[in-house]
């Protein structure tokens, strides 16, 4: 029976794996707000879709800058949301981007259990700065772009007849909604509207069905919150206004005009936060607003001719009036209704 | 136009004969599995790598038609997977046809993102145009709805003629359809069962992949993970409503878009005061109720779902 003190277990090995592995978690844990910012997003859906894609490009922007360090996790399924955040917390990420609109009490448990990083999360509810004081929330109000895009298409439709065809009807995509049917009675107030939902995010067939079934309904223009929408538009030959994204060098005869969402506002205040060591649970959905340069309508380009003089006029002035302060477009969460 | 009116229009049967066409296809596929005795869930997963690799193919430079060729060889080669699992090691085919679909939606996302690593909206592709047949396309309503589709639209209404004349006419449709009921028939012909049924789902599968390749080719221009979004499971369905029999198969298709067609328009008329989910809901509702009533008489092939092990007694 000879003992070996130099003898190495399997135990000992497990030990020093796990101390190894707790190394690089201690130090990200440490090294805080000194240099670039390590970042971590969690989306829900692949980055080329319109929401995401926002973040995603303003993510990258400030990647390049020097401001963060971006890692990114694309389509993780809601049941696995949890896990994912809690990875990227414990691989030592400072600042989580991320979108909670089917896992908000997941989210926010993990937001508690990790209290000394920031957590930047799209939601449909607004923070609570008792319960999660660093998880602070964000969505894309960009209604007053939105409404610009509504006076124009209001200006261009012929037969007052628009269709709208968005996914699910979320306080996301009713307010965009609501904020473009404003816009269009603004200058057309006799206007009519067909409202559908296809039930689904990622249905282009659909999307284009429903929106050729309401062309058949007699609209001449329609806004289009999902892919295929803007298709159906140019195969019929008639007009569609873009969200989100701009979707114009894809449709350069049909798609009238976009509302753009920028999400570098947002995003570029939460790394000062974090920088100065100030990050709270605080509403992010005001640097979504045209005031902070969270939205803007994208150039005219093909239709810049199209649209009438008196109608850029009209848009300048109310984006004049929204950026003073002076106008201010509503906040409507209902589900819009046909009319 | 009030609720009556619409059923007149043609550019409603046109709407369900286009939302039917990948949904013919796939049926057609899921039939020739299911009538050689394989259950195939891994449907809806071979939709998606159809559509997929249909869509990349012709992105990467190649013509529509080589699109529909790659859709139809990825879709058998999946077919083979879950063949060789269930046919020759008897393994359980809802697991399988589960692990299928779970398997090919996930690798066909995997291959498009080691394809397009970078890309700021999802790419595009020139897709199939409708082409005019002369003459019947001239016809009103019928005309107009029938002959002014997508030449897949029309490779669809040939397939349910040749897979019937294939199941009903020839010696090898003969031995599908045995192979279904009685394996031990076809064995005493000293036919291989196995080989027979591994065929069958892999022809079945191409039917599938071509079904799915019809959303990016023919009824869109871009590949969406979640697209198929739940066709696959409609087929299934489809398959059992049709009674195991292609004409009845397509009929339901056919029933099945026009409810889709349908409820989009009467959407539009409600005027709000209905939940659009009622509408959505539509098209379901009622091919339940067309399934219960089709298919009461129904005798589902009688080895369906029964491994054949060679010399069992």
């Amino acid at each position: 029976m000879s003992s070996n003190i130099f003898r190495f277990t399997r135990r000992d090995a497990l030990k020093l794996s796990v101390a190894a592995a707790a190394l690089p978690v201690l130090g990200g844990g440490l090294a805080r707000a000194a240099g670039p910012i390590k970042t971590a997003a969690i989306y829900t859906v692949p980055v080329e879709q319109q929401w995401v894609s926002r973040i995603h490009k303003a993510a990258t922007i400030a990647k390049d800058r020097g401001d963060i360090e971006y890692v990114f996790s694309e389509k993780v399924s809601n049941t696995d949301y949890e896990r994912v955040m809690r990875e990227y917390c414990e691989a030592g990420h400072q600042l989580i981007v991320g979108e909670a609109f089917a896992v908000e009490d997941a989210a926010r448990a993990v937001a508690k259990d990790y209290p000394d990083r920031a957590f930047l999360i799209g939601s449909s509810f607004k923070p609570d700065a008792a319960a999660n004081p660093n998880f602070a929330v964000f969505d894309n109000y960009i209604q007053d772009a939105s409404y610009l895009t509504g006076i124009i298409a209001g200006a261009l439709t012929k037969s007052g007849s628009i269709g709208l065809v968005g996914g699910y009807p979320i306080p996301e995509v009713n307010r965009l909604m609501n904020a473009f049917m404003a816009g269009v009675k603004e200058s057309r107030a006799d206007a009519k509207f067909q409202v559908a939902f296809i039930g689904s995010w990622f249905d282009p067939p659909k999307a284009k069905e429903t929106a050729l079934a309401q062309i058949d309904a007699g609209a001449d223009l329609l806004y289009a919150e999902r892919f295929g929408v803007s298709d159906a538009a140019k195969e019929k030959g008639i007009l569609a206004v873009g969200n989100v994204i701009d979707t114009q060098a894809d449709y350069p005869e049909t798609v009238a005009a976009s509302a753009l969402w920028h999400f570098e506002p947002t995003l570029d205040a939460a790394i000062a936060a974090v920088k100065a060591g100030s990050f709270k649970a605080d509403d992010y959905g005001q640097y979504s607003f045209m005031k902070a340069g969270g939205c803007s309508i994208a150039p005219y380009g093909t239709f810049d001719a199209k649209i009438p003089a008196d109608v850029k006029a009209k848009v300048a002035e109310k984006e004049a009036a929204i950026k003073a302060g002076t106008f201010t477009v509503a906040i409507d969460d209902n589900e819009p209704k046909s009319s | 136009m009030d609720a009556v009116e619409i059923l007149f229009t043609a550019s409603l049967w046109a709407a369900a004969i286009r939302i039917a066409s990948p949904l013919i296809f796939a049926t057609l596929g899921e039939l020739i599995c299911e009538r050689a005795g394989v259950l195939n869930l891994g449907i809806e997963g071979i939709m998606t790598v159809g559509a997929f690799s249909g869509w990349l193919t012709v992105y990467m430079g190649g013509s529509l038609w080589l699109g529909i060729l790659a859709a139809a060889v990825a879709g058998s080669a999946f077919g083979l997977l879950h063949a060789l699992l269930v046919v020759p090691l008897g393994l359980s085919q809802h697991v399988t046809g589960i692990g299928i679909t779970l398997l090919a939606s996930s690798l066909s996302y995997y291959v498009y993102r080691l394809v397009f690593p970078e890309v700021t909206s999802p790419p595009k592709i020139e897709p199939f145009q409708p082409w005019n047949v002369p003459v019947l396309s001239d016809i009103p309503v019928i005309g107009e709805a029938l002959f002014r589709q997508t030449p897949l639209t029309y490779l669809a209404f040939a397939a349910v003629l040749l897979v019937s004349w294939f199941l009903y006419r020839t010696p090898m449709g003969l031995a599908v359809r045995t192979v279904g009921e009685n394996p031990s028939a076809v064995e005493a012909q000293g036919i291989d069962v196995t080989w027979v049924r591994i065929a069958a789902v892999m022809a079945g599968s191409a039917l599938m992949g071509i079904g799915g390749s019809f959303l990016t080719l023919s009824a869109f221009n871009s590949f969406f993970f979640d697209m198929v979004n739940g066709r696959g499971w409609i087929c299934i369905a489809l398959v059992v409503f049709g009674s195991w029999r292609p004409g009845k198969a397509l009929l339901g298709a056919l029933l099945f878009g026009l409810f889709d067609a349908y409820q989009l328009r009467l959407q539009q008329l409600a005027g709000g005061y209905v939940p659009y989910q009622v509408f959505l809901m539509l098209p379901f509702v009622l091919s339940i109720i067309a399934l219960i009533v089709m298919s009461r008489r129904a005798a589902y092939p009688r080895a369906l779902m029964v491994p054949y092990r060679k010399g069992e007694r």
